[in-house]
């Protein structure tokens, strides 16, 4: 579904990954670990469409087709979706009339009619209780004096009203008290099917013995070093990253 | 001759029409003895620093027009907030029109100024309140003050709580090109009274209006009022608008202005506590385009103690537009335990448009908190991302971002109908084809 080759990216003229490769195939659950500055929310960023990141090398490919030029929103219209780790607050812009005009938008992009009404409350509805989201929250503006809790819940119903064919979540565990923890990786293994893909980025260990994942990547300075499976995110909480770098030297 | 000299000139022609006997006729005389020494404001005066009103006093324009009677209901209509049989002043090029409006002399006075100063039954009122808050230096006042003879005039008494909301409404023909109004509006509440009013200043054609409006507004003890100004006229009119309002002791007075329309606009705010424990809000949206120019100049004068002011005011600019905020807060050395916020903020949507903002504290108690701040900005780019990244395009993005930001002001808003008129009319400024009710 997703295949990144050779993936190079620079920020404001500095370098951040250095040739990236990831395959990601349907029905995958994919974790990314690294120490801060790894370029694990650069990856994300960069496969969301983010403009001030530059691609200066390599390809992305989603459904076998080339996005490298393709906008944010095109991206999302392609089914790709980003859990941010800092999600933005949007003043006078109701969690409701944001998430009607992102949907409506996909389906207008897909030569769709809007969504009735009716329709959108009853998803709206079924897709809030699911993740323990009280109904006056969604009537409030988009993330303004949201909790973190409640901001990286809000992130998940978006995905689950969306329904992305890939979910690139960005440190959603972090903030989380493990209530809200359990609750977000519900939500998540909820969404998660044969027919979609989680790409999960964390620092820690924590979040993925909810989400388990079928592989882990280590990104470090800008490169996958090391893939496996769930075991190597166990190495790493028990290890840290240090044997990983002397194993690069 | 110029149009000053005009202005000194008709006044003994205006003379004819009023009673020279009535105590008021003082205050005339004595403001356009102001008015004559003063003239108009300047750029060289500190307050119209960012504003000229050159282009605009260098002009000729008829000073009482004639008017065009045959406007109905129908024409008027959509300028009105419902079809509720609620009160209304109509007023149409300066002139009451009794077939437009709805008044009232039954437990509340809801009429017109000149009928109050002509009844002798309102003397003692009128003299009472009739320009005691009127800045004497302030000349454009003073102007309005020499020409008094027709406005607004509401009068509620203690403990009275009118139903709807009241609303003045100011019509301009274009009968005659190049027009002058100066309606007068004077309002009292009294105490534990509970008011909604909006004022609205309306073209319906686009023949040069220049309105240079006082209102007067005297809140007496718990007495509640919420003013709305609703400025979306024609690009050829020009509107003065000088408000004052006196709070005495636990009162809330909530001023809101929606500057839309208009060529140039000038907001002449200010607010005078007389007791404590006093509320005073302003807040403030204009969306502007084209070479729209709009002032808003502010002063709540804190002079008592336990009172609190709240002031936020946005703006968004397009084109070539303009526009002015000077905030002045003044906490006097008796205001203890003041607390004051003032707050601009402004979007620059094209390169060409401006702000000049600048809040001004003078602080003379020492027990007090008191901020102010503000931005001037494009819309925030990681926002953009975060909307783009859900699907939704760049123009829509920046669509719903800036209509985000100017809806945020909506929330004070009590009148359901108003508000919904106002979502809407923001949404067409904007050009935002919201994907969802507003």
């Amino acid at each position: 579904m997703l295949e990144i080759n050779n993936l190079h990216c620079k920020i404001e003229g500095r370098s951040i990954l250095k040739g990236v490769n990831l395959k990601v195939n349907k029905g995958e659950i994919h974790a990314i670990m690294g120490p801060n500055g790894s370029g694990k929310s650069t990856l994300a960023n960069v496969i969301s469409g983010h403009e001030d990141y530059e691609v200066t090398k390599g390809n992305l490919y989603f459904k076998s087709n080339e996005i490298n030029e393709l906008s944010a929103s095109e991206r999302a219209h392609e089914g790709i979706f980003m859990s941010f780790q800092y999600p933005v607050e949007i003043p006078g812009l109701t969690v409701t009339n944001f998430i009607k005009t992102a949907i409506n938008e996909t389906r207008k992009a897909k030569g769709l009619d809007e969504m009735s009404s009716r329709e959108m409350l009853k998803k709206i509805r079924e897709k809030s209780s699911l993740l323990d989201i009280d109904s006056k929250f969604l009537s409030r503006s988009l993330n303004e004096g949201f909790s973190g809790g409640e901001k990286k819940r809000n992130e998940i119903f978006q995905m689950a009203m969306l329904e992305p064919e890939l979910a690139v979540l960005d440190e959603t565990d972090s903030g989380l008290d493990i209530d809200a923890l359990k609750i977000v990786a519900n939500g998540v293994i909820k969404y998660s099917n044969d027919d979609n893909a989680v790409v999960v980025i964390t620092h820690y260990q924590r979040l993925l013995d909810y989400i388990v994942p079928d592989f882990v990547h280590v990104i470090l300075d800008g490169k996958v070093i090391k893939s496996g499976d769930k075991s190597l995110a166990k190495k790493i909480e028990d290890q840290g990253y240090d044997w990983l770098k002397k194993e690069k030297k | 001759m110029d149009f000053k000299e005009k202005l000194l000139d008709s006044h003994l022609a205006f003379e004819q029409d009023v009673d020279l006997l009535h105590p008021i006729h003082k205050y005339r005389k004595e403001a356009l003895k102001r008015f004559e020494e003063g003239g108009f404001p300047s750029k060289r005066d500190e307050l119209w620093k960012y504003t000229s009103l050159a282009s605009i006093t260098q002009k000729d324009y008829h000073l009482s027009p004639t008017t065009d009677s045959n406007i109905e209901l129908k024409d008027i209509k959509k300028y009105s907030l419902n079809d509720i049989d609620s009160f209304k002043l109509v007023f149409i090029d300066g002139v009451f029109s009794p077939f437009l409006s709805k008044t009232t002399h039954d437990g509340m006075d809801i009429c017109v100024l000149s009928a109050a100063i002509s009844k002798s039954k309102y003397k003692k009122t009128i003299k009472k309140y009739f320009s005691k808050i009127v800045p004497e230096d302030d000349n454009l006042s003073s102007l309005n003050t020499s020409y008094t003879k027709e406005g607004a005039y509401i009068f509620i008494p203690k403990g009275i709580e009118p139903e709807d909301p009241i609303q003045i409404l100011h019509f301009a023909t274009g009968n005659q090109n190049s027009i002058w109004l100066q309606p007068r509006n004077l309002i009292i509440t009294e105490s534990n009274s509970n008011v909604q009013i909006i004022e609205r200043h309306q073209s319906l054609n686009d023949h040069k209006v220049v309105t240079n409006s006082v209102t007067e507004i005297y809140a007496e003890n718990n007495s509640f009022i919420d003013y709305y100004k609703i400025q979306n006229d024609l690009l050829s009119s020009t509107l003065i608008d000088n408000t004052f309002i006196s709070q005495e002791k636990d009162s809330n007075v909530s001023v809101h202005t929606f500057s839309f329309g208009g060529n140039l606009t000038r907001n002449n705010l200010r607010f005078y506590h007389k007791g404590s424990n006093i509320s005073s809000t302003l807040k403030g949206l204009t969306i502007l385009e084209s070479k729209q120019h709009v002032d808003h100049n502010t002063l709540v004068n804190h002079a008592k103690p336990n009172c609190e002011s709240h002031q936020d005011y946005k703006g968004i600019f397009s084109d070539s537009s303009i526009g002015v905020f000077n905030g002045r807060i003044i906490v006097e050395k008796e205001a203890q335990k003041t607390n004051a916020f003032q707050q601009n903020n402004n979007i620059l949507i094209t390169d060409k448009s401006k702000v000049n903002t600048k809040p001004q504290l003078e602080i003379f108690a020492d027990d007090v908190k008191c901020s102010h701040g503000c931005t001037v900005g494009q819309l925030d780019k990681q926002a953009l991302f975060y909307l783009n990244s859900r699907g939704i395009p760049e123009k829509e993005a920046r669509a719903l971002l800036t209509y985000g930001f100017a809806n945020n002001v909506l929330e004070s808003v009590k009148i359901p109908n108003l508000n919904k008129k106002i979502k809407k009319l923001i949404a067409s400024k904007l050009g935002v084809n919201l994907g969802f009710d507003l």
